[in-house]
């Protein structure tokens, strides 16, 4: 599995010519993420010149005089060829520049630095309570049901979390907004504003992640609990406690790490439609509504916001991964 | 798509449909997706006109008689339009999963047609698509293909391929190992060809059940886009469109919103559950046994013979060890094991694999886990009884008196601490010592044990140490506290003969000496299969066979005075420097039986040459037929020495044997 995720930047660096395993390690994973990088920038440029017609024509509208498409084409340099277009594009790219927006003409940067901190705040909050909830949940199913025990507790908990993580995010939203929010009053229907008005949009993230974490948690550590190793530690006659705590978790942890960083990513996902239930003035209701007044620049730089968060959450998730495990180093030299 | 074995998956198929119907959660799916499938087909003949009537004079309203579920904002009634949007949901839902499943297959099988670089691109890019969600992939390709029913159709689609794209991948890859594979390649069959005839064919069963799930998250997704205005335009309608429309109104009726959340909460559950259960079905998974508390209670046997002179260290009468088997009826693999051990003595347990040895060292080490049950007339460690008292008032005395190594010193050692902070460890919890003191400890231990460069390596990981050296850490391990038996299972299996003979001077070094701090020896509970190892290391030996000691008797007198049939059958087995090289190994007929297929009589009756009716009827008890010796059967050998020319049914095997 580790084996097939090894990108084309691999076979440029011989491993063992480099001393250290860190050193190899630490080339070859930025080399994955450089050469990512380049593929979702890539894509980034390509969209637009794959959306049929004249994109700057159909942000404007069918009722815009010809020449202000035609002042506007030139301004975002539409007119020159694709490569250097290309050329163009990285460059600003490099200096921070992800172009200005079709129908407000406002750098892109600016739109993104204004929204991104609602959507990262959203996304963060909603993965550490999964994360809060999941590990001690799943670990403590795994240690009362272990060895076939409480067979009815073990299908309770599988089949509510199943149920859970079935739940889409902006059906849980529309459900819990009926019944915090117009029901019982308790919480904002929308917005942001208070640390009140995050509670909603943060459990309707967070639930299917929960409940995901924590079933694989409790895989892993039954996994983990079967290892000659916990044997060894209940043969030095370690409270229970510590031997879950101590031996079991962490070992049951860096599997399930793997699996939080896909977690993670889809939680970014889940903000677009969270936070058009909710109003929430992230990203995610800015790509939604650039897309629908095809407002292409502001789209290209949330996707590759998107995508650089996607990829740095896989780098981190890597990184974490060696450094927990000390075996992983070795395993991939 | 099916070939050659059409026939045979035909009713193999039927067969599988069956068990999925009659699972309790595959019913159910199969008639939600009956269900939803039905009103894709007739609701919006049934339900169109009223669906798309508008009513002025009931606009917006919550549940009425005439609207059960209320009326959007023109007026038109909730229910039949969530009914009548099933169609265009279902219908969407279904082409995006088939663009998508045809375009993963074309991605995950191009690799293994396309020129080798070529195939490389492909997979790669696969590889850094899969790792974007699909919402994001889907937005990416709304942006190009626009707005619209169509335009997210093919969005949602080619999202879900990449990760049809990897399962192909997976799935072919295992195909293309097999023989049958293979063979076609041998006899010339080109890659198209190989791929479309051979490859396909047998992962095209997974790749319709995934596809199954993913039509479930397909019809989600497609909610979401239209719930975000992006997928599906009015006038149209499907469930995401109404979901949205209804948000908006949802202080004045809730339940336009909510209706068709539940939909597609039904639907996408239908599909889900439906490609679960078959996916359960096609993989015949397996349902465990049910569990059965064993209620056998430890018979009031009288103590048997043994415990005479010194206090022992450990005795064991009756020890019974017993887990819920199969049928609801228990499995006893240890049943009735009566033993000691005196101070310092070294006894070895020697048996074939699946007499219960292992399990009785972890029985009298209390560290069989529930749902197994140990129960014994007398299970006494340095004359504490040890199965009443509760975990917490044996702890230290186990933790520091009781020493144990085990088989595999690579799997039993946590493979993310420092060795140095496993031995520690013990002495924190038991000799109250600081982290630091701790580890001198151990590095001490380490050094004892004659682990080279100790220090340095009490900094490292198990992986970075040699099989041999693990072991000596696992003696070291043992050491910390300052351990009156040292119980030793299989200690020597997993190396190789050298370092073997090291592991075994070293338990007898720590037998003599016992921490070495000048302390009382410590006594060794050797367990091994071979019977070689136990002789050189052991001064009394315990057979064990099916379950219960057969003989228990002296190592010296293993040659001259062995009683029983099995323990000779044993000896006789060991090839010595002047066996016949050429002749076939002596092995002994057939098979110990399972625990769970021990019968009344003598389990080795059936192996035995001797075995008569009594044999086959009754279980012999162990009887003393010496000071120290102790024979269960009722045909004993007379001691007439014959270790070589056994008198037992040794019949020969193929030297390979």
């Amino acid at each position: 599995m580790v084996a097939v995720v090894a990108g084309p930047a691999t076979p440029g660096v011989p491993a063992g010519v480099l001393g250290s395993p860190w050193l190899s390690f630490a080339v070859r994973r930025l080399g994955r993420f450089v050469v990512s990088l380049w593929v979702v920038v890539t894509a980034a440029f390509v969209m637009i010149h794959l959306m049929p017609g004249d994109p700057v024509r159909s942000a404007l509208g069918m009722t815009a005089p010809v020449e202000t498409v035609n002042a506007r084409r030139q301004a975002l340099g539409l007119d020159d060829g694709l490569l250097t277009q290309y050329w163009h594009y990285l460059r600003s790219l490099c200096g921070g520049d992800f172009g200005s927006s079709v129908l407000s003409n406002l750098p892109v940067s600016q739109q993104i630095g204004d929204r991104l901190p609602a959507t990262a705040q959203l996304a963060l909050a909603a993965f550490v309570v999964a994360m809060v909830v999941a590990v001690p949940v799943g670990a403590v199913m795994a240690v009362l049901t272990r060895g076939g025990r409480r067979r009815g507790g073990e299908l309770a908990f599988t089949s509510a979390s199943v149920l859970l993580a079935a739940i889409p995010e902006f059906l849980l939203s529309v459900g819990l907004v009926y019944v915090f929010s117009v029901h019982l009053g308790w919480f904002p229907v929308a917005g942001r504003g208070g640390l009140i008005s995050y509670v909603l949009p943060v459990l309707a993230l967070a639930v299917g992640p929960a409940a995901v974490l924590a079933r694989i948690v409790r895989v892993e550590m039954l996994a983990v609990l079967g290892n000659d190793f916990i044997r060894t530690a209940r043969a030095k006659r370690l409270p229970a406690r510590q031997v879950y705590a101590r031996h079991a978790l962490p070992n049951a942890l860096t599997a399930t790490l793997t699996m939080a960083g896909l977690v993670l990513t889809g939680l970014v996902a889940g903000t677009v439609l969270v936070e058009n239930v909710f109003a929430w003035p992230g990203l995610g209701s800015t790509i939604v509504q650039s897309i629908q007044q095809k407002d292409y620049p502001v789209v290209q730089g949330i996707v590759l916001v998107y995508g650089i968060g996607v990829l740095t959450v896989n780098l981190l998730v890597d990184v974490l991964l060696a450094v927990l495990d000390p075996r992983s180093t070795i395993r991939e030299a | 798509m099916q070939n050659a074995t059409n026939g045979r998956t035909g009713r193999n198929g039927r067969a599988k449909v069956l068990a999925v119907l009659r699972t309790p959660v595959g019913g159910c799916s199969v008639a939600l997706l009956a269900l939803v499938i039905a009103l894709a087909l007739f609701a919006p003949a049934l339900w169109g006109d009223q669906a798309s009537a508008v009513d002025v004079d009931a606009i917006q309203q919550g549940p009425t008689a005439a609207h059960l579920l209320g009326t959007d904002s023109l007026g038109r009634d909730v229910l039949a339009r969530v009914l009548v949007a099933t169609r265009l949901s279902i219908e969407l839902a279904v082409t995006a999963t088939l663009i998508g499943v045809a375009a993963g297959t074309v991605l995950g099988s191009a690799p293994s047609v396309l020129p080798r670089w070529a195939g490389r691109i492909v997979t790669s890019a696969v590889n850094i698509a899969v790792a974007f969600p699909g919402l994001l992939l889907a937005l990416f390709f709304a942006m190009i293909f626009g707005i619209g029913a169509e335009g997210a159709v093919l969005a949602i689609g080619l999202a879900m391929a990449p990760a049809f794209a990897r399962l192909t991948q997976t799935l072919s890859a295992a195909v293309a190992g097999q023989d049958f594979v293979a063979a076609a390649r041998v006899a010339g069959a080109g890659r198209v060809r190989l791929l479309v005839r051979h490859v396909l064919p047998n992962i095209g069963e997974p790749l319709v059940v995934n596809a199954t799930i993913s039509a479930g998250m397909a019809l989600l997704a497609f909610a979401g886009l239209s719930f975000l205005g992006i997928g599906v335009q009015a006038p149209a309608y499907d469930w995401g469109r109404l979901l949205g429309e209804g948000l908006n109104q949802i202080y004045v009726n809730p339940t336009a919103a909510l209706a068709p959340g539940v939909a597609v909460m039904v639907a996408g559950l239908a599909f889900n559950l439906f490609g679960e259960t078959v996916a359960g079905v096609v993989g015949a998974r397996a349902s465990r046994p049910s569990q059965l508390k064993d209620s056998a209670t430890a018979a009031a046997a009288a103590p048997a013979a043994g415990g005479g002179g010194d206090r022992p260290v450990l005795l064991v009468d009756d020890l019974r060890i017993a887990f819920p088997g199969p049928a609801g009826r228990p499995v006893t693999p240890v049943r009735g094991v009566s033993f000691t051990v005196g101070a310092g003595e070294s006894v070895g347990v020697v048996g074939e694999s699946g007499s219960g040895k292992s399990l009785t060292a972890l029985g009298v080490s209390r560290l069989i886990e529930a749902p197994g049950t140990v129960t014994a007339a007398r299970l006494e460690f340095l004359g504490t009884p040890l199965l009443r008292a509760p975990e917490p008032e044996v702890r230290g005395l186990l933790g520091t008196s009781l020493a144990l190594v085990f088989q595999d010193p690579m799997a039993s050692f946590n493979p993310t601490q420092r060795i140095g902070r496993q031995l520690a460890e013990v002495s924190e919890q038991h000799q109250g010592l600081s982290r630091g003191r701790a580890l001198d400890r151990a590095v001490e231990r380490l050094r004892e044990v004659r682990v080279p460069a100790a220090e340095r390596r009490a900094r490292q990981y198990p992986h970075e140490f040699s099989g041999g050296m693990r072991q000596r850490a696992m003696i070291a391990m043992g050491l910390m506290g300052e351990p009156r038996l040292v119980i030793a299972d299989e200690p020597t299996t997993a190396l190789d003969v050298t370092v073997q003979r090291q592991v075994l001077r070293l338990l007898a070094q720590v037998r003599e000496s016992g921490d070495g701090s000048g302390s009382a020896p410590a006594a060794l509970l050797l367990i091994s299969h071979d019977i070689t190892v136990v002789a050189q290391s052991c001064r009394r030996v315990l057979v064990m066979y099916a379950g219960r000691i057969v003989e228990d008797l002296p190592t010296a007198d293993l040659h001259t005075a062995a009683r029983h049939p099995y323990t000779r059958a044993l000896l006789a087995a060991v090839p010595a420097l002047d066996t016949d090289r050429d002749a076939p190994l002596a092995v002994i007929p057939g098979r110990p039986p399972e625990p769970g297929e021990v019968t009344a009589g003598c389990a080795f009756a059936s192996r035995c040459s001797l075995a008569d009716e009594r044999c086959r009827a009754d279980e012999p008890d162990p009887v003393n037929v010496g000071a120290e010796h102790r024979v269960a059967c009722w045909h004993p050998q007379d001691s007439t020495p014959r270790s070589r020319t056994s008198s037992v049914d040794t019949t020969t095997a193929g030297g390979g044997a």
